[in-house]
């Protein structure tokens, strides 16, 4: 899960980071107000989940405490990738004579966390690494030995660093290491670290992801930070559709029918499980066809859990058919399955046979399950018709099935929601 | 004969007494020749039995009772256990440990991945669901009930690789199908860091006489295939034809989301899967379309001998 900027400087704060004299703003008023305590030029900054901050407008300088309450307004009122600011960050606009890079990411390789430095800060260090390898300084953690500091200072060492700038910033890098593997995150970065005119460094912007599955074990560190649980700072806000999605997969705990992702076809899909939902979803595509949203079922849900997720869909506006389908099922019911998109269909007064356009899970308890599915006369097949081919039959059945999927209606339908990185 | 586990490999399963531990246990007792089973761990639990399986307290009771090594252990106990699980196991000489456990902090992965190698024990998963030897042994829910997986697996000369325990019995029943049969079948798991990756089975199924073909299946995220791709270039001492399917194919379009799997999301270009298809392919590994074309393509890689 993502952090906020001001969140993600408050956690480097309290691992003894030092940070410049910001604040959070919810209104120009206050804008104005910290803007005046701060009493000099500052950086206006709109608290988004969004990369592209600076490019659609959302940072910009003010030199008087009138003028940052009028950038505040403006900043406040900017959708930024489909996504509204919490707030504003107001923060002094600090005297730097040299910008860094302090960072810790997960390297899935080496299934170790590995800390990165480098003297060329403010920019994307990708681009860094690539264009001045030697600047760039790298050392892998070990998770179950103690951290201790010298792998920050080796750090900083490799790409030529020293004096008191070295010995400055280990104990900085070091702490953020720490605060990496104390608290789950899966990115903990100071980009830039800012040198002052007087030798001093500080954290000049923050940016922090945890972990989702580890929010359980952090939740002291959320509480402090004003994180509710029930946000789920995907990259994306979800949809009222994907709430209620979430709400079928909450009437009981047998099994998963939901992580719903809402998309603008007419093919509803019932699909799983993770992989074979990325298949199908995939073929559907392959074969001219438009999905109305992507879903996952898996771990032998209950009938009702299955009914609500084929319910959910088929009142989805522009949903013309169902597509029922998933790769062999070892684990979950085909019959079950079937009598909960059945039961789905009839209780909202379709005929099945018309609704679902191809039922396609072959497995366990699949003898019972066609069994259900012939008795009401819904088109099914077994493993020896292909997870694609079921995809294409589904696809012909929707009247006038279009042309192949247009990418650029697809990108409008995900949003804006690219990198973390900005400004 | 076939990779990591084979008719004699001993394991215990941790969290027997689940109520999907429960039905792993039969599953595997009932397939091929049947799973030596060991032993089951559920802390409490001391002298009850599983479909005849012995239920002990701790690991080192229930290799006291084996009077000896024990080989394996399948490990599905809830996410906040499973380190401490498996750390048990590694530390009481288990040196194969498939995790089934999903949804545990990378954090905690790292740390049983990284005792696993101190003490030379190999971990496959998290999130996975285990390893099959058709008409041998199981290990793991992979396949589902004996008779499905009889159904869905058949011995034969390809090793099977997946990021996706569903999708490796799909994948296998569609080789099975059209005659091809598998060596030996791995779900190495969904998960952003995993205990064994496709460049770090590979070895294994070089060295095993009977495989003589690879299918992988993987998703975008991550950089397991570009390791495989640069391990088939440079490491590889036996080249055997790989088939890989990517599926996931439409997330390149949505960068920040997570579908499918916990380790599924783009991040960076590296982590698209058109960027894998090309890796891959400059690796010459042949990447399909559809999981229908698969037969097909390992015939063509294995030449007309097959």
């Amino acid at each position: 899960m993502r952090f906020y900027e001001y969140e993600s400087r408050a956690i480097v704060k309290r691992a003894g980071i030092p940070v410049t004299d910001y604040a959070l703003a919810r209104t120009a008023e206050e804008a104005r107000e910290i803007a005046e305590r701060i009493g000099g030029p500052v950086v206006i900054k709109s608290q988004v989940l969004s990369g592209g901050r600076m490019k659609a407008g959302g940072v910009r300088f003010a030199d008087t405490p009138d003028e940052a309450a009028d950038h505040a307004e403006a900043i406040l009122a900017l959708e930024i990738g489909g996504h509204m600011p919490r707030g504003v960050l107001v923060d002094p606009k600090a005297q730097v004579t040299q910008e860094y890079y302090a960072g810790v990411v997960w390297d899935g390789l080496r299934k170790r966390p590995v800390l990165i430095f480098s003297p060329v800060g403010g920019i994307d260090i990708e681009q860094v690494a690539a264009e001045q390898p030697e600047k760039v300084g790298r050392r892998h953690l070990s998770t179950i030995q103690p951290f201790s500091d010298f792998l920050a200072k080796e750090a900083i060492a490799e790409t030529g660093v020293t004096g008191r700038s070295l010995t400055r910033i280990t104990p900085i890098l070091a702490r953020l290491a720490r605060l990496f593997l104390e608290h789950d995150m899966t990115l903990a970065e100071v980009n830039p670290l800012g040198e002052l005119e007087d030798g001093s460094f500080v954290a000049l912007d923050a940016h922090m992801d945890m972990e989702n599955e580890a929010r359980p074990r952090q939740r002291a560190l959320l509480a402090e930070l004003g994180v509710r649980d029930d946000e789920t700072r995907q990259a994306r806000e979800p949809t009222a559709f994907e709430l209620a999605g979430e709400e079928v997969d909450a009437i009981d705990h047998r099994g998963v029918a939901g992580n719903v992702t809402e998309f603008d076809g007419d093919l509803g899909l019932v699909i799983g499980a993770g992989g074979g939902s990325l298949t199908l979803f995939d073929a559907v595509r392959a074969h001219g066809g438009r999905p109305a949203n992507y879903c996952e079922i898996g771990g032998n849900p209950s009938v009702r859990k299955a009914c609500g997720l084929a319910k959910l869909v088929l009142q989805k506006p522009g949903v013309d058919k169902i597509a029922v389908m998933m790769s062999i099922v070892s684990n979950t019911r085909v019959d079950i399955v079937a009598r909960g998109v059945i039961k789905a269909c009839l209780e909202l007064g379709y005929e099945p046979a018309e609704k679902i356009a191809i039922f396609r899970i072959p497995g366990a308890w699949e003898d019972e399950g066609f069994k259900i599915l012939e008795r009401y006369g819904v088109e099914y097949c077994d493993r020896s018709v292909s997870m694609h081919e079921a995809a294409r039959r589904a696809v012909e059945k929707i009247e006038g099935a279009g042309p192949p999927p247009d990418p650029a209606a697809m990108r409008q339908t995900s949003a804006e929601i690219g990198g973390q990185r900005d400004a | 004969m076939s990779i990591l586990i084979d008719a004699e490999t001993t394991f215990i399963v941790q969290g027997i007494t689940g109520r999907e531990a429960v039905n792993l246990t039969r599953e595997c007792l009932d397939y091929g020749r049947g799973a030596k089973i060991v032993g089951g761990v559920t802390p409490g639990r001391l002298g009850r039995d599983v479909h005849g399986v012995p239920v002990f307290d701790t690991v080192a009771q229930a290799v006291r009772h084996h009077g000896g090594p024990i080989d394996g252990s399948v490990v599905t106990v809830p996410p906040a256990f499973t380190k401490d699980a498996v750390f048990e196991a590694i530390e009481n000489g288990v040196k194969l440990i498939v995790i089934v456990t999903e949804r545990i902090p990378r954090g905690d992965v790292a740390q049983m991945v990284e005792l696993a190698s101190l003490r030379g024990a190999r971990i496959v998963g998290p999130n996975c669901l285990g390893i099959i030897v058709p008409d041998v042994i199981k290990m793991g829910g992979i396949g589902g009930p004996a008779k499905d997986a009889a159904k869905a697996y058949t011995p034969g000369p390809v090793g099977v690789i997946s990021r996706s325990g569903g999708m490796t019995t799909e994948m296998s029943s569609t080789l099975t199908a059209a005659g091809l049969g598998q060596s030996t079948a791995v779900s190495i798991g969904g998960d952003a860091i995993i205990g064994s990756t496709y460049a770090e089975v590979m070895p294994l199924f070089e060295h095993d006489g009977q495989t003589e073909a690879i299918v992988i299946y993987t998703e975008p995220g991550g950089r397991m295939e570009a390791e495989l791709a640069r391990y088939v270039r440079e490491e590889s001492e036996r080249r055997l034809p790989i088939v890989a399917f990517m599926a996931g194919r439409f997330m390149d379009e949505m960068p920040g989301m997570t579908f499918g799997h916990a380790g599924t999301i783009v991040e960076g270009k590296e982590d698209t899967a058109s960027e894998k298809i090309a890796r891959l392919t400059s690796a010459g590994i042949t990447v399909a379309d559809e999981i229908s074309q698969i037969p097909d393509l390992v015939r063509q890689g294995l030449g007309a001998a097959v």
